[in-house]
């Protein structure tokens, strides 16, 4: 088992409650592990939740997280998953001045060439949104900074296994 | 239609085919008791306040049916209800109000929570229309205690009352036990519905107990019958699971050496030939020594805990690792094991006796004896038989062994004092062993001997306690006053918190910063709340003075002035191996 440090999604199925984010966190938190992005969300099934979380570990750690999440009373399963293992996007928006898209040709064809697409223009300002790998983001962030962003946000990854996840066959077993 | 003051029933036919079910209206706090009682609990621990009032006042009405213990502090409700749930093996049940009174309760909390006592703790809550605006008294109790309960919820309504505790109770119970807490606002205690209880027994993404391979059982049992050297370490998951008579039939057939963790204390006969002793930091010598020569380690319902292993990288390194254990989570956590069987303990050692192999390891079993032989001329001796002047915390415990023939219940609390009483009490039954182990909470002992005395007034339960921890807890002695509950405590009284002494002695070249304790008379304090109390200084005092405490009908306060500097030996330095274990 790799004892290198690298990026793995953990996929969590759960109970949809209130205080399992707390539980969740506090499990990471013990061991000093720092979050790099955390989504929850609604899972393929009714009524469970989904939390995508990526960290950056050993294998021989994650392994040890791993247990400990799914020890949670509502927690119904959690997998861990390597870059090659996910099929996975984040997204960002920006918030520009809407000057620049006529002052600025470049920035039309920046927006082309990324993939990325308009959201909304008014007189003031225009945004831009754009979903892909960390590192086309961070490269679009880079091509735009230098005209001045008045905003960005940039989410957390989700992601989608390669691997098949029987949550619902799973819940049977529970409940049998 | 809810009059609020008169309660109401009536006939509704649910289901025409079955019978009719009654209606019945009645408050979330009248709901709170109902649930107690539907889940057979006769004894509560627990403190008034604002907040759980609604619940006191059906808790005054149901008196006869549930016997409310008022502690003197909810940090005394959560341990007492501790050692009510340690000597039982049912629930523990505590119960406070909100902001203080349920921060008190969470040093017990976290105590049970890393010794998998079941405990079902009931705060009660700001009413919800202040929730999260800093009303009086109000703490977010979910929130602080979240990581030290196996589960935990919030209810604000009183419909979701019986459902919350139903699964509260399953949850406490069920796989590896462990701490609850269910937070009510007062405005659900106050409100009032249609009340009905059913027991839950399954929570959909939660599985007690995985299910066990049988392949890991044969692989495990191959080990075994391939072993030469093969050794069991034992830890409170045979308790939990009822597994002592599984356990003494694996170790009879195989002849298997067997020691214990702290909590395992008692599984198995203190007498028994194949009862190696304790292992750990000041267990004994040969389990710690002879852990790095075993071939086979076969760990049951133990976690491996840092005071069990001392320095992983050099724990068993030679070994085979099975491992018997509930919580899928312990397993690799600490110590990579090369067979895992997930599962109850009951269970997988019923599957594997028939599979094991009659051994008897002669020579192996000879090793054991050799170090224990070692262990008795350097330590065992002079702590049991002392010549010097000055009584041993040894010779006490001894003592108390042979009046109360191995059959007491022995309630520690924590540092020097249950290190010894661990290793040298003599335990006849099982579940005579209860202590603070992974927390460490000093001030543990005497309410937990209260709620073990109330749970097995049959059994003579002994506390024994250091004068550090003593003075912890020592309101408690209000309680047992009170409540007339007959519990023996012994205060062995060094004028030290003698452990941290012990370590400053050792390791920080005798700096006693802040260990030496100028205490009060125990004696006036224990005579201040009537009871019966005595002091010894001396050798020649001792038998009688602890034969008049074992003969007493109630409660009896006991204390033993025991050598200053005393220390607990053998012992394994922080962060050192196993075989390491030093004697002196």
């Amino acid at each position: 088992m790799s004892t290198e440090k690298q990026l793995y999604t953990v996929s969590i199925y759960t109970e949809n409650n209130i205080g399992l984010l707390n539980r969740i966190s506090a499990i990471f938190q013990r061991r000093h592990i720092n979050i790099e992005s955390l989504n929850t969300s609604s899972s393929e099934i009714e009524g469970v939740s989904k939390f995508t979380i990526v960290v950056n570990m050993t294998e021989v750690n994650i392994k040890k997280i791993i247990g400990q999440i799914e020890k949670q009373v509502e927690v119904i399963k959690a997998y861990y998953h390597n870059d090659d293992e996910t099929i996975y996007q984040e997204s960002c928006i920006f918030k520009m001045k809407s000057d620049l898209l006529f002052d600025e040709r470049q920035i039309q064809n920046i927006i082309k060439e990324s993939n990325a697409r308009i959201v909304t223009v008014n007189k003031e300002f225009f945004v831009i949104e754009k979903s892909g790998k960390k590192e086309e983001i961070e490269l679009l962030y880079r091509e735009l900074r230098g005209f001045g962003i008045m905003q960005f946000t940039r989410s957390g990854r989700i992601a989608v296994t390669k691997e098949e996840m029987k949550i619902s066959i799973l819940l049977e077993t529970y409940n049998n | 239609m809810h009059n609020k003051n008169k309660k109401m029933e009536t006939q509704t036919i649910k289901n025409k085919k079955t019978a009719t079910k009654v209606t019945e209206i009645i408050s979330g706090s009248e709901a709170v008791v109902r649930c107690l009682i539907a889940e057979d609990v006769k004894i509560i621990y627990g403190y008034p306040g604002g907040a759980i009032m609604p619940v006191y006042d059906e808790l005054y009405k149901y008196r006869d049916k549930i016997h409310h213990v008022l502690t003197r502090h909810e940090q005394g409700a959560t341990h007492s209800a501790q050692g009510f749930a340690r000597i039982s093996g049912k629930v523990g049940v505590a119960i406070a109000t909100s902001g203080p009174g349920a921060t008190n309760l969470i040093t017990g909390i976290a105590d049970a929570q890393i010794d998998s006592t079941p405990l079902v703790c009931i705060t009660g809550q700001v009413p919800s229309h202040l929730l999260g605006s800093d009303a009086f008294q109000e703490t977010d109790i979910v929130g602080i205690s979240t990581p030290v309960t196996k589960w935990n919820c919030q209810v604000t309504r009183a419909v979701d009352i019986p459902a919350a505790l139903a699964k509260a109770f399953y949850i406490a119970r069920s796989g590896r036990p462990g701490p609850v807490l269910v937070d009510i606002t007062k405005d659900a205690q106050f409100e009032e519905f249609d009340f009905s209880y059913e027991k839950c027994t399954k929570v959909r993404s939660y599985l007690p107990v995985p299910k066990t391979d049988i392949a890991t059982i044969e692989a495990a049992a191959k080990l075994i019958n391939e072993a030469k050297k093969p050794f069991i370490i034992w830890g409170q998951g045979i308790i939990l699971s009822e597994a002592e008579l599984q356990l003494k039939a694996v170790v009879e057939k195989a002849g298997i050496p067997a020691a214990w963790t702290i909590l395992g204390a008692s599984a198995l006969p203190t007498s028994h030939p194949l009862n190696v002793g304790m292992l750990g930091m000041h267990g004994n010598y040969a389990p710690n020594k002879l852990t790095n020569e075993c071939d086979v380690l076969i760990a049951i319902g133990m976690r491996f805990d840092d005071r069990v292993t001392g320095s992983l990288s050099t724990y068993a390194k030679q070994a085979k690792v099975i491992h018997f254990e509930i919580d899928a989570a312990e397993v690799d956590k600490n110590v990579k094991t090369d067979v895992a069987v997930l599962g109850d303990a009951k269970a997988s050692l019923e599957l594997l006796l028939p599979l094991l192999n009659e051994n008897s390891h002669p020579e192996w079993h000879q090793q054991f004896k050799d170090l224990y032989a070692i262990e008795y001329e350097k330590v065992i001796k002079g702590d049991l038989h002392p010549t010097k002047e000055g009584l041993t915390m040894g010779e006490v415990i001894k003592e108390i062994n042979i009046q109360s023939k191995g059959e007491a219940a022995i309630v520690t609390d924590v540092g020097q004092h249950q290190m010894i009483a661990c290793r040298y009490a003599e335990f006849n039954k099982t579940k005579s062993n209860i202590t603070s182990g992974g927390l460490g909470t000093m001030g543990f002992g005497l309410p937990a001997a209260i709620g073990a005395k109330m749970a097995a007034p049959e059994r003579e339960v002994v506390s024994i306690s250091g004068d550090g921890g003593y003075q912890m807890t020592i309101q408690e002695l209000g309680t047992i006053f009170q409540q007339k509950t007959a519990v023996k405590m012994v205060v062995l009284n060094n004028e030290f918190l003698g452990m941290v002494r012990q370590w400053q002695q050792l390791f920080f070249d005798k700096r006693y910063a802040s260990t030496e304790m100028v205490n009060p008379n125990f004696v006036a304090i224990a005579e201040a709340y009537y009871l019966k109390a005595r002091k010894v200084t001396k050798r020649e005092d001792l038998k009688e003075a602890v034969a008049e405490m074992m003969a007493s009908k109630e409660a009896y306060f006991l204390e033993v002035v025991v050598e200053k500097e005393g220390n607990v030996f053998p012992m394994i330095p922080s962060g050192a191996s196993v075989s390491e274990i030093r004697l002196e």
